[in-house]
């Protein structure tokens, strides 16, 4: 399959008064079509700054996308004019947000916010659009469709104001989903329920997805590859199995070992990732990673470590590596 | 189990969005929000008034009729005569016309504008923002009817022209307001779910952001409507505003008061009353719009 979107040495900052934020500094992956890519990583490490800067929704002031190239379906979106881009938004490319409770518009109908965008983006009339709502609410498992499509958002749970905004994204069939922590904001259960509902979906229509969380468990299960970012760099890609099973960077492993296992015994204790994510106004030359790791040496303050590849497909960016898979065997 | 349940919370919500009887709304405004009620029954009766002027008084508004000069209250003239001999209930009534007029021309037309110049600073922020804002600044450190007074005196009197005069500093009041209320919805994340979707800048003010800022207009709204009929009366009191023959209150006033205010005092009374009335009236509506809008000023 080809690759749908290529992200290339991508550099997003925030001009603050206190100073430069590069929030997203050199980032580059591709998604291919059809596939599902995680982007991992803790708060603030650039994960949703990189996703809206694909949609270039970026508010200037204060931020701006300063370099890099973002290339969809043979175009770089980086260079469309405005009106062009409004046209990709919704269309070929749409968003999931993370929080259902304050994405919906609460003085809105169901019906009218689904509807809107196909109005918006395709030719399709008031009855076409409205007999689709109706076929989308009943894609993403809503019962008595046509009744919602009366109702306000308040009138739905969280996981079913998800479940809208699922229908709402798919809406005007995009080739490309970015679903920013879909259900950080839902509870377990519903989690799993919406998770796998998205993946079947994706993969019946053949939608690529850009799933951006920091729960790694969501990742092993419903992702190809992985992407992991820290401090507005990726630090580490493969294969889901790659990262879960063999991670060649100090952050992936702490970040593995910081979730509850259902394979360890209770007892076990979690084991956090010390201390707090570096202020990205104030980054030396160094891995950005060090003060954290229980792996740094001397030679992590000379540079910056470039990635590497490790294996097929799978790359990281740390000079310890090695040090850190011979402790992870001996520990094994 | 859960089935039930559920059933039950439907039937609550069917049951909250039923239709009642027209009297038993009615009936339980009044009993929830008195003065309101009150006010707005002014309301209505100026609106009535304004409407069916023609039914409720055979004298003709702007006709002189020299041989019934200041006449008092009699069985006739019900309110008495002014000094031109018109019977003053009658113009009474169809100065309701003008004050409405006047009232919510400029209150709908200033506070509309109002919204969409608040919502739409909100929105773009930035310079935009920083501009409009400042100008709205500049408008408000003049007192309404100083403002007011400077627009009548460059555009000269007349009932078109006060109604511009009073909703041009309505406009920055209303942006004002509307804008900290939009500034809150701006961050709310459907904002940026819609751009996300491409929807244009005009299409996600006017359609997404403008209904959730309904609360502060509709108040602004209603205040503005009693402010926009007393400055009207102020503005033709000092002869800037609404022109002889035209009934209007605050003409009648100042007819009657310079005059003969000791030796036909009705003929400001009169006038005067029904100035206070209406102010009086909308302002007790507003006052329960706002109420009713806003949570937090509700009694407690």
């Amino acid at each position: 399959m080809g690759v749908l979107l290529e992200i290339d040495g991508l550099k997003t900052q925030f001009f603050t008064s206190a100073g430069t934020v590069k929030a997203v500094d050199g980032v580059s992956y591709t998604v291919d079509e059809g596939e599902t890519v995680a982007v991992v990583g803790e708060s603030g490490c650039g994960k949703s700054v990189t996703a809206m800067s694909i949609l270039r929704l970026i508010p200037w002031p204060p931020g701006k996308i300063t370099e890099g190239v973002i290339r969809f379906a043979g175009r770089d979106l980086l260079q469309l004019p405005e009106d062009e881009m409004r046209d990709v938004r919704g269309k070929d490319i749409s968003m999931i947000f993370q929080e259902p409770m304050t994405s919906l518009n609460p003085v809105l109908t169901i019906g009218l916010q689904l509807t809107e965008t196909m109005l918006t983006h395709t030719s399709a009339t008031e009855n076409e659009a409205r007999k689709r709502a109706v076929e989308l609410l009943d894609m993403v498992g809503i019962a008595e469709p046509e009744r919602r499509l009366a109702q306000y958002p308040h009138h739905l749970s969280g996981g079913m104001r998800q479940r809208v905004m699922i229908a709402m994204a798919l809406a005007c069939e995009p080739k490309l989903i970015i679903a920013d922590e879909p259900t950080t904001a839902l509870d377990v259960t519903i989690q799993a329920q919406i998770l796998e509902l998205m993946k079947n979906l994706t993969r019946d229509l053949g939608v690529a997805m850009i799933i951006i969380t920091h729960n790694l468990g969501v990742v092993a299960r419903y992702s190809d590859r992985v992407n992991v970012m820290y401090a507005g760099k990726i630090i580490e890609y493969g294969s889901a199995a790659d990262i879960y099973y063999r991670p060649h960077h100090p952050y992936t492993l702490a970040l593995l070992k910081s979730v509850p296992r259902m394979d360890q015994p209770r007892q076990a204790k979690l084991d956090p990732v010390e201390g707090q994510p570096p202020d990205l106004t104030m980054l030396d030359g160094g891995c950005a990673f060090r003060p954290r790791c229980r792996y740094a040496t001397d030679e992590c303050a000379k540079g910056l470590p470039p990635l590497e590849n490790v294996g097929s497909g799978h790359f990281t960016a740390c000079f310890q590596k090695d040090k850190l898979v011979s402790s992870l065997q001996e520990a094994s | 189990m859960l089935n039930t349940s559920e059933i039950e919370v439907e039937s609550d919500f069917e049951e909250l969005s039923e239709k009642r009887p027209f009297f038993q709304v009615f009936f339980e405004l009044i009993r929830k929000q008195p003065l309101g009620a009150a006010g707005g029954g002014i309301v209505v009766l100026m609106i009535l008034m304004a409407i069916f002027a023609e039914l409720l008084t055979v004298f003709d508004p702007e006709l002189n009729s020299l041989e019934h000069m200041l006449m008092p209250p009699d069985d006739t003239f019900w309110l008495g005569t002014d000094q031109f001999g018109r019977d003053l209930l009658t113009r009474i009534i169809y100065g309701a016309r003008t004050a409405l007029l006047v009232g919510f021309t400029c209150a709908i037309v200033g506070a509309t504008l109002g919204l969409v110049l608040g919502v739409a600073s909100a929105y773009f922020g930035g310079m935009f923002d920083l501009i409009v804002q400042r100008i709205v600044d500049v408008v408000m450190a003049f007192p309404l009817i100083i403002l007011a007074l400077a627009v009548v005196a460059t555009l000269g009197p007349g009932t078109q022209n006060v109604i511009i005069a009073i909703t041009i500093p309505f406009v920055p009041q209303c942006a004002r307001v509307v804008r900290s209320n939009a500034l809150a919805i701006r961050e709310i994340p459907y904002v940026d779910a819609a751009r996300a979707l491409g929807f244009s800048d005009m299409r996600i003010i006017l359609r997404h952001m403008v209904p959730n800022v309904m609360a502060p207009y509709l108040i602004m709204l209603t205040s503005f409507l009693g402010q926009a009929i007393l400055l009207e009366a102020s503005l033709s009191y000092l002869g800037m505003g609404v022109q002889e023959p035209t009934p209007a209150w605050g003409l009648m006033l100042q007819g009657g008061a310079e005059e003969f205010a000791e030796s036909a005092p009705w003929v400001a009374i009169w006038p005067g009353i029904a100035i206070s009335l209406a102010v009086f009236g909308f302002n007790l509506f507003g006052d329960s719009v706002r109420d009713t809008l806003d949570p937090k000023l509700r009694s407690r």
